[in-house]
């Protein structure tokens, strides 16, 4: 008999712990529990030696590049098990490969052509995704048609015939010659001209109407509408021209010229350095990418999905 | 009412256009054109036929970047198709500090191939970090010839590209696993159903599609391989340049002023159609699916 009694308290009870489940908000799932959605305790202590195991693979090389970057003479590079926290701590090895390569000039010609790039980008996609996407004219066809065609085609593929046109235009051993080919890319307005599509179209004829030309419908009402997608534009194509290799490794001869990228290869090819050299030169490199990153990082996976819905 | 003059939507597209015109569309038919001739810098150039075509057939030194590409394509395009959609679903559920790792997982899609090899170059050194561990475990007796031996450089390369697009697929998949419904998995694991049989029976056939077009992106770009092969190797394509990629026998043979242009084109344009195979194969799959679905 008093096993009935009892039972609705024990029922008044697990109830009561239900509630503070929901309040509390728990982030797994606990025996007996309908809520699928969540994993079981260990499943989530699983999850996260998963992840950790993961992240040491991903930071891994780029922790042990940093770490050698810091290590001074006195350091040896070849013991096991490894120090990763240099016994010598030194700052020397970044003024150090200067003797070699001048480092800083080569990331300021990167710089130069990757600012540039992004500036040439997000502007004219900005004024041919309009034109695309809001105005009425013949041909338009025949427009977007041209910016498709080779939409498929390779660079690597043209490689050797843009290389003659740069040539025979006097850019050959510029940092012209290897920003040009890259100043407006087809894929970048074709993004832009996307996000054209959502402006609705009485806010531009109600603009045209009140007598705004072109050039102020494009600041006024378009440029804040797309702002987003102008952002991802302009971080991948600074990402893009950064990171470049193959191109500006064709276009540039001579060392003094060099990007950072063809620059590194060049110290890691002709000097057999230093392991401690390269590794600084190789942080030069990455921090300037990883701190934009990290700043801007929403934009770049709103970018990644973008491009994959587009195929 | 006129919004515009007639000109304005080209003026605003005239320089798209025209770049695609110059730096792709002209290039290419020059590409094609050239492939056909003995071009080569400041000589005049007389048409050759189809020699340079006939001689991809027998030249070795193709053969060997076939290869090395072939390999490259056959081996990343599973990994790269697979691991990223694991890596996905191990970060999909919103669980704390989980922002923090997606981030992570990303950073060796945003740095340069060049720095990535640079820093593999050190990592798989004859006396770098992976043979010193290694040869602490008791492995091996002697430093493996990870960037000297032609089989362990290619492999050490495709590492490193499979490590690199690891958080590129994962963020495709990411996407893509956001459009699945939670009721499937939810009736799936009420029918009892585990872990790995909802993934065969679940998962899987609902991101088919970006599979499919994953599978594609990952072929045709391995095809395309160049960094990774020209640091690794530091620009000699490995012992012999057996480990030459068909990219890198392109700047080989037609750059210099004695380089050969002609051929440099033709071996360019077996490139283009080699990466037109995985877009016909997807193509041809597509139809295949629509064919399936009655009326």
């Amino acid at each position: 008999m008093s096993l009935r009694t009892e039972r609705p308290v024990e029922e008044q009870q697990e109830q009561l712990q239900e509630q503070q489940v929901v309040r509390k908000d728990r982030s797994y799932r606990r025996k007996g529990s309908g809520d699928f959605s969540k994993p079981t305790l260990a499943g989530l202590i699983g999850r996260y030696v998963l992840l950790t195991v993961v992240l040491l693979l991903v930071i891994g090389p780029f922790v042990w590049q940093l770490s050698t970057s810091f290590k001074g003479p006195a350091d040896d590079l070849y013991t096991f098990p490894p120090n990763l926290i240099p016994t010598d701590p030194t700052i020397e090895n970044y003024i150090k490969v200067t003797d070699l390569i001048p480092v800083y000039t080569y990331a300021w010609h990167s710089l130069l052509v990757a600012v540039g790039a992004m500036i040439s980008n997000v502007v004219l996609s900005l004024f041919g995704g309009y034109a695309l996407a809001c105005m009425k004219f013949k041909g338009k066809f025949i427009a977007l048609g041209i910016l498709v065609s080779t939409m498929l085609l390779p660079g690597e593929v043209t490689i050797t015939a843009n290389l003659l046109t740069i040539n025979s235009l006097g850019l050959a051993n510029t940092l012209w010659g290897v920003f040009l080919p890259g100043a407006i890319a087809a894929m970048n307005v074709l993004l832009i001209a996307t996000a054209c599509r959502m402006i609705p179209t009485d806010v531009l004829d109600a603009a045209t109407v009140d007598g705004a030309t072109t050039w102020q419908r494009i600041r006024h009402i378009v440029w804040p509408n797309v702002r987003g997608m102008a952002s991802v534009v302009a971080i991948f194509t600074f990402i893009g021209q950064w990171d470049d290799y193959l191109w500006p490794l064709m276009v540039l001869t001579d060392p003094n010229n060099y990007t950072l990228t063809v620059g590194m290869a060049y110290l890691n090819g002709n000097f057999s350095p230093d392991p401690r050299m390269i590794a600084a030169g190789t942080m030069v490199a990455l921090v300037p990418i990883i701190l934009l990153f990290s700043v801007m990082q929403r934009f770049f996976f709103s970018g990644v999905q973008e491009g994959a819905v587009k195929g | 009412m006129k919004s515009h003059r007639w000109y304005t939507p080209w003026l605003l597209l005239a320089p798209p256009v025209i770049w695609v015109l110059v730096f792709s569309l002209w290039p290419f038919i020059n590409t094609v054109v050239l492939s056909f001739t003995d071009a080569r810098p400041l000589r005049p150039v007389n048409p050759v036929g189809f020699a340079h075509y006939e001689r991809l057939l027998t030249d070795e030194q193709f053969h060997y970047a076939l290869i090395t590409c072939l390999i490259y394509v056959v081996v990343c395009v599973p990994l790269l198709t697979i691991v990223p959609l694991l890596l996905a679903l191990l970060v999909e559920k919103n669980i704390p500090g989980i922002a923090l790792f997606r981030t992570t997982y990303y950073f060796p899609v945003i740095a340069s191939v060049v720095v990535v090899a640079l820093i593999w170059g050190w990592l798989f050194d004859s006396r770098g970090i992976i043979n010193q561990a290694l040869e602490w475990m008791g492995v091996v007796d002697q430093p493996v010839a990870f960037l000297i031996d032609r089989w362990w450089l290619l492999a050490t390369a495709i590492l490193l590209t499979v490590w690199k697009g690891l958080g590129y697929y994962m963020v495709v998949y990411l996407a893509a696993l956001g459009n699945v419904g939670k009721e499937l998995h939810e009736a799936a694991m009420l029918d009892g159903a585990g872990t790995v049989r909802r993934f065969i029976s679940v998962t899987i056939p609902s991101v088919r599609g970006a599979m499919l077009l994953i599978s594609v992106l990952v072929a045709v770009s391995a095809m395309r391989v160049f960094t990774e092969l020209d640091i690794l190797s530091n620009g000699t394509g490995g012992p012999g340049g057996y480990d030459m990629s068909i990219v890198m026998l392109i700047r080989q043979v037609g750059s210099g002023l004695n380089g050969n242009l002609g051929y440099a084109a033709a071996i360019s344009v077996a490139l283009f159609l080699l990466t037109l195979v995985p877009l016909v194969a997807i193509a041809q799959l597509n139809r295949e699916k629509k064919a399936k679905v009655p009326a």
